[in-house]
């Protein structure tokens, strides 16, 4: 009966690979996730008759408390809200490690055999990883949700006070593996190691949010493999892994598209603005035209190649619908448009892409980079929407800028730039944006969404 | 002994096809492969339903249901909502 499990759960392992796999391309997308679906269920269901169980009623009860709330969330959420949900979800499956690396433990003691030492080991790992990845999502959450501030906190001492957390939390971790029996080492290393993580998400500003959304996705894998240390079960520890180098290989992605260390964004230290640097006043001082919505409608009119660099101001004031329908106005009259998104816009990995999927834009339509930049001098109008420091040209030309060889869209290079903004406060950079005041841009003031509608509303009269 | 060493040979495996699948994957799905993946991660569920169903003592009742219930939320929230996001890259293609 256990072999038949065993092959159940290789066979369910199978289903997530080839799950995983099918993610890769938008036409199987849909079909992979619904492989990683049916591999779970067949997981549970196999578990169900392991025959340590000898009763199902709390089983049942929480899978259907759980269900219903995770149903409710993922039919609820809003595209915009996507990346609170993403942390919010990471942080479940940590603290599910926790408590189930908790439980293990204890029915380990009462067993009263001396625990082997890879399984207080394993035990230790799985509080710890777990701990960390549920309150440092928890704190994702809150930023993204705007309800701590969003930009990075740093205090002075924090690296020491992060220092002495890390060295108190292996100390913990070797107490636990000594002493399994003494079960409140076990819950104190979880509450240090919560601490750790709230602590090391906390000096994290906005902009840098999608590197650490993807590494507690990181994490949450690692966890699921601890525990799957824990309790010998070779599902959990390879689909645990699977999942530890998904989010290890975006982490990775999207600090290239910052141009900086995975150090340098989880310790918040963003290159200081060089003392040479350039003021606002010199870089905009009597520089910046500004624009109407009709001169920007007459400008597309003329048109015959658009590029949209969509950002995070794109996401904030819901302007993802009322940007589809100018495309699709534009297109309607023979003028081609496509979009230029950059990996790190928005707040999380491929945030403007499901934003503008929403939206009903073709994906066909969403070039990235590289692909922008190959032939943007060709664009006759360029439209920048709640995006600043991914198209400032100072990481280009100023070796000496906080941004200085970052990858950015060259929107520069366009025709014609126009760029929808409420003012000329900077970016997460806290640098000014040189491209404003360049000859061929026209900034058009105003709320992203409202700004849209005035030109669909200043084309159709036109 | 062995099962431990057994087990760290397939993690370190599993890593390698994890970083071999991922490392195709375009920008425009990395947010589904990010709640794709974070559904996956909520395998946990295995574990916390063993907990809570072997009634070893009250304690590791509580723990184990609490786990099945976050694990839960993870597992059917991220395979919902991946897949409402996938519908709306399939609809136009």
């Amino acid at each position: 009966m256990s072999a038949l499990i065993n092959i159940g759960y290789l066979v369910a392992s199978v289903l997530f690979i080839l799950g995983l796999k099918g993610l890769t391309h938008p036409r199987t997308a849909v079909r992979g996730n619904l492989l990683g679906a049916v591999g779970m269920l067949l997981a549970v269901l196999l578990t169900l008759t392991n025959q340590r169980i000898i009763s199902y009623e709390w089983i049942i009860l929480g899978l259907i408390i759980g269900g219903a709330i995770g149903a409710a969330l993922a039919i609820k959420i809003e595209m915009t809200s996507m990346p609170e949900l993403v942390a919010v979800f990471n942080g479940f499956g940590g603290i599910a490690s926790v408590l189930v690396a908790g439980a293990a433990l204890l029915e380990n003691t009462l067993t009263a055999e001396v625990p082997v030492m890879q399984l207080t080991v394993a035990i230790a790992v799985s509080g710890l990883i777990g701990a960390v990845t549920f309150w440092g999502s928890l704190v994702a959450f809150g930023k993204l949700k705007g309800l701590i501030g969003d930009n990075a906190i740093l205090f002075s001492g924090q690296q020491i006070i992060n220092a002495i957390l890390a060295v108190t939390v292996l100390a913990l971790s070797c107490w636990v593996v000594v002493d399994p029996a003494n079960g409140m080492a076990y819950w104190l290393l979880v509450g240090v190691a919560s601490a750790l993580g709230v602590l090391l998400v906390i000096p994290v500003g906005g902009a840098d949010m999608p590197v650490v959304v993807a590494l507690l996705n990181s994490y949450s894998g690692l966890a699921a493999a601890a525990t799957g240390f824990v309790l010998s079960n070779n599902v959990l520890i390879i689909t645990g892994s699977l999942v530890g180098a998904s989010g290890l290989i975006l982490t990775q992605i999207m600090c290239k598209a910052m141009n900086r260390s995975l150090t340098n964004v989880l310790f918040g230290v963003m290159a200081p603005v060089g003392d040479g640097g350039p003021s606002a006043d010199d870089v905009y001082g009597g520089k910046v035209k500004s624009a109407s919505p009709e001169e920007v409608a007459l400008l597309f009119d003329a048109a015959r190649r658009v590029s949209i660099i969509p950002g995070y101001g794109m996401a904030v004031s819901q302007a993802q619908h009322p940007v589809a329908t100018l495309a699709a106005l534009l297109e309607s009259r023979g003028i081609t448009v496509e979009y230029g998104v950059h990996p790190v816009a928005g707040r999380m990995p491929g945030h403007m892409n499901v934003l503008l999927a929403e939206a009903d834009v073709p994906y066909e339509a969403l070039r990235d980079m590289d692909e922008t930049n190959l032939d943007i001098d060709q664009v006759d109008v360029a439209l920048v929407i709640g995006a600043n420091d991914v198209v400032n040209p100072m990481a280009r030309t100023d070796p000496s800028s906080p941004i200085a060889g970052m990858p950015i869209i060259d929107v520069d290079k366009a025709k014609t730039v126009v760029i929808i903004k409420r003012s000329l406060s900077p970016g997460f950079a806290g640098i000014p944006n040189p491209l404003f005041a360049l000859d061929n841009s026209l900034m058009l003031f105003g709320d992203g969404k409202k700004m849209v509608l005035d030109i669909i509303a200043a084309l159709k009269e036109a | 002994m062995e099962m431990f060493i057994m087990g760290l040979t397939i993690f370190a495996l599993a890593i390698f096809v994890g970083f071999e699948i991922i490392t195709k994957i375009p920008p425009t799905l990395h947010t589904p492969l990010m709640s794709g993946s974070n559904a996956i991660s909520g395998i946990t569920v295995v574990g916390a339903v063993l907990s809570s169903g072997s009634q070893d003592t009250m304690t590791t009742t509580i723990l184990g249901v609490l786990a099945v219930i976050f694990a839960t939320i993870n597992v059917v929230g991220g395979f919902m909502v991946t897949n409402r996001m996938l519908a709306m890259f399939k609809k136009k293609s």
